[in-house]
C-alpha cells in the first residue's frame, strides 16, 4: 500500500461532507495533521533532551575551567574590538592524554570490558545452546529465568556480591568453616570482584541474542556434516560457530559497550583499587567539580564507543531487514 | 533444533542458573538475620524490616521514586509509541535517519555520559531561560523519559512489524479514514506492547542510579540514590530487608503481568481465528 492511497479519502464520503458542521471540520483537520503531530512530539523531545545535551558537552569540553557558576568559560566571546570570536581550548584533551592516570584508566577500562565480554561469551554460549536444545516447556521456563533478573534492581544485584565477596562475607566464612583457608582471601575491592560483577550483571545480555540466533539454526546442516563423517568438535568449529557469529557479535557488543562506561560495579566492588573511565568521570565531576575535564573525559569515552555503537546499530538494521 | 542436551550443556545450565540466583537467595536469607553484621548469622529476626518501615527517609525516597516512575512510564509510553508508529508506518519521512539514530543511541549510551550531558543541558537552560529553577522531580523525570521512550519505541516497532498491515488495509478498503484506522484497529492491537513498554519504563526508572544522581538536586533522593549512599560504606542489614521487599514486589509483578499478557494474547488469537473462520 502506498502513501497516496492511504491519504486519499473515499469519494462518496467526501461529497457528503461538502458543507460539514464544525465538529466534522475539526475532525477532518485532525485527520490531515495527526501524522505530523505523531512525528513532531517524539522528534522534538529527542532533539532537545538527547542531541542538544551532547552539543553542550562538546562545547564545555573545549572551554576553560573557571571559578564561577557555571564553572567554565564561554565559547562565544566579545573581544575588545567588539568582534564575536569562538574560543576553543583543547587543553582539556591535552591534559587527559598527557596525564598517566587518564591514559591508564582508559586502557584499563578497555582491558576489563574486553576480558569480561570474553568471559560472558565462554559462560553464555553453552547456556544459550543448552536452552535451545531443551524441550519447549523447559525452554520457556529457562528463558523466563534468564530475563527475570532484568526486572530486579541492578544496584541490589551488585550489592548481593558485596555480601558474598567481603572479607567477612559468605564465601570466606564458608571456606574458613570448611577448613580450606585460615585467613580470609581478599576478594572485595579488587579487579577480580569487578569481573565477577560485570559477568553477573551482563550475562543475560549475552545469552539472549545468542539464543535468538541459535534458535533459527538449521539442524540438518549438523546432521549432514555428521553423516559425512565429521567429528562433533569439527562440526562445532566449522558449522555451528560460524553460523552463530551474528549472535556472538550482538551479544558481545551488548556486554562490551555498557561495561566500558560502567560506574556502579567498579565503584562498589572495585573500591579505589580499580580504575575505570566511568568512575573517573563521575568523580571528576562530583568530587573535583572540574566540568571541562569531565566533559572532555565524556567525549573521549564516546569516541571510544562510537565504532562499537555504530556496528551494533548496523547489525540491528540488518536483523530487522532479514525479518 | 531439539536434539536433546548433552550432560555438559545440562551442567552449564544448572551452574548458570545457580550463578544468577544464589546471590539473590542469600541476600534474602540474610535479611532475616538478627545480627548487625550481615554475613554473621545470629538467628532469625524481622527487626530490620521494622526499622526500615519506621524510617521516614526511606518512605520519602520510595514515594519520590514511585512518582517519577509512574509519570515517566506514562509519558515514555506515549512518546515511544508515537515514535515507533512513525518509524514503521510512515515510510520515508524527512529526518527519519536522524530519528532512528536518536532512538537507538540511548539504549547503548553509557549512563555516565547521558547523565552528565543532561545535567549540562539543565544548567545551561537555567542560565538562559531560568528553567528548570531547581533540580529534582522534574529533571529526573525528563531524563528518565528520554531513555525510556527509546525502549518503548523498540517494543512498539517490533510489535508493529509482527502485526503486519492486513487488518488496517481491510479497514481502509471498507472506507475507514487513516485516523479512524489508527484509533480503532492499530491502537487496540498495540495495547499489549504499550503495556509492556509502560512496565519496562517504570522498572528502568525505579532502577536508575547514575543518571538520577547527576540530574538530581539537594534533598531529592530517589530510592537507588538512598540505597547507594548507604551501601557505599559497606554491608547494611536494613538494605538486605529493602532488597527482599523489592525482589518480592518485582517477582509478583512480573508474574501477574505475564499471566495477564498471556491471557490477552490467547483471547485475541481466539477472536482472530473466529473472524477468519466465520
Amino acid at each position: 500500500m502506498t502513501d497516496t492511497m492511504r491519504d486519499s479519502p473515499v469519494p462518496e464520503v467526501d461529497k457528503a461532507l461538502e458543507n460539514p458542521p464544525l465538529g466534522a471540520r475539526i475532525s477532518r483537520k485532525i485527520q490531515s495533521s495527526w501524522k505530523s503531530v505523531v512525528v513532531f512530539l517524539p522528534y522534538s523531545w529527542l532533539l532537545i533532551f538527547f542531541l542538544l545535551p551532547f552539543v553542550i558537552v562538546a562545547k564545555i569540553s573545549v572551554a576553560e575551567a573557571l571559578i564561577a557558576s557555571p564553572p567554565f568559560s564561554s565559547l562565544l566571546e566579545w573581544t575588545d574590538e567588539g568582534i564575536l570570536t569562538i574560543r576553543v581550548v583543547i587543553d582539556n584533551f591535552l591534559y587527559i592524554f598527557q596525564d598517566d592516570l587518564y591514559v591508564t584508566t582508559y586502557l584499563n577500562s578497555i582491558k576489563i570490558s574486553s576480558i569480561s565480554t570474553l568471559l560472558c561469551l565462554l559462560i553464555g554460549y553453552p547456556i544459550a545452546y543448552g536452552i535451545v536444545r531443551s524441550p519447549p516447556t523447559t525452554k520457556n521456563m529457562l528463558l523466563f529465568m534468564i530475563i527475570l533478573p532484568f526486572w530486579t534492581s541492578f544496584l541490589l544485584r551488585v550489592y548481593a556480591w558485596m555480601g558474598l565477596l567481603a572479607d567477612q562475607g559468605t564465601i570466606n566464612n564458608l571456606l574458613i568453616d570448611l577448613g580450606v583457608i585460615e585467613t580470609p582471601i581478599r576478594m572485595l575491592y579488587s579487579e577480580f570482584a569487578v569481573y565477577v560483577g560485570i559477568v553477573y550483571t551482563y550475562l543475560p545480555f549475552m545469552i539472549l541474542p545468542l539464543y535468538a540466533n541459535m534458535e533459527k539454526l538449521d539442524n540438518t546442516l549438523n546432521e549432514a556434516a555428521a553423516d559425512l563423517g565429521a567429528k562433533p568438535t569439527s562440526i562445532f568449529f566449522t558449522v555451528t560457530l560460524p553460523l552463530t557469529m551474528p549472535g556472538i557479535v550482538a551479544g558481545g557488543l551488548l556486554v562490551f559497550i555498557p561495561a566500558t562506561g560502567e560506574f556502579v560495579i567498579p565503584d562498589l566492588l572495585g573500591g579505589g583499587n580499580v580504575l575505570m573511565i566511568g568512575r573517573l568521570l563521575y568523580n571528576e565531576f562530583h568530587a573535583n567539580h572540574d566540568w571541562p575535564v569531565a566533559a572532555a573525559v565524556a567525549i573521549a569515552l564516546l569516541v571510544l564507543l562510537v565504532a562499537p555503537m555504530m556496528l551494533y546499530q548496523h547489525y540491528q538494521a540488518k536483523e530487522a531487514e532479514a525479518r | 533444533m531439539s536434539k536433546g542436551r548433552s550432560p555438559f550443556l545440562t551442567w552449564m545450565l544448572v551452574l548458570g542458573m545457580a550463578f544468577l540466583y544464589v546471590p539473590m537467595i542469600l541476600l534474602v536469607i540474610y535479611s532475616f538475620n538478627k545480627s548487625k553484621l550481615v554475613p554473621v548469622w545470629g538467628g532469625w529476626s524481622v527487626r530490620w524490616y521494622v526499622e526500615l518501615f519506621q524510617s521516614p527517609e526511606v518512605w520519602s525516597a520510595v514515594m519520590l521514586s514511585l512518582k517519577i516512575g509512574v509519570v515517566n512510564a506514562t509519558f515514555a509510553t506515549i512518546l515511544g509509541s508515537l515514535a515507533g508508529l512513525a518509524m514503521v508506518r510512515f515510510g520515508r519521512f524527512k529526518g527519519r535517519t536522524l530519528m532512528s539514530g536518536m532512538l537507538a543511541a540511548p539504549l547503548v549510551m553509557p549512563e555516565v555520559i547521558t547523565g552528565l550531558s543532561l545535567l549540562m543541558l539543565f544548567i545551561t537552560m537555567q542560565d538562559l531561560i531560568g528553567w528548570p529553577a531547581e533540580r529534582g522531580f522534574t529533571t529526573i523525570t525528563i531524563a528518565h523519559i528520554t531513555f525510556s521512550l527509546a525502549y518503548v519505541a523498540v517494543i512498539i516497532q517490533s510489535r508493529l512489524v509482527g502485526m503486519g498491515e492486513t487488518l488496517e488495509e481491510a479497514a481502509q478498503d471498507l472506507g475507514a479514514k487513516p485516523f479512524r484506522v489508527l484509533t480503532d484497529i492499530t491502537l487496540p492491537r498495540l495495547a499489549p506492547g504499550m503495556m509492556a513498554g509502560w512496565l519496562l519504563s517504570f522498572t528502568l526508572s525505579l532502577d536508575d542510579l547514575v543518571i538520577a544522581s547527576f540530574v538530581t538536586g539537594p534533598g531529592s533522593n530517589t530510592l537507588p540514590i538512598l540505597i547507594y549512599s548507604r551501601i557505599r560504606l559497606g554491608l547494611r542489614p536494613d538494605i538486605n530487608a529493602l532488597a527482599t521487599i523489592i525482589i518480592l514486589v518485582v517477582a509478583v509483578g512480573v508474574a501477574i503481568a505475564g499471566i495477564i499478557m498471556m491471557r490477552q494474547q490467547r483471547q485475541r488469537d481466539l477472536e482472530l481465528s473466529r473472524v477468519s473462520d466465520g
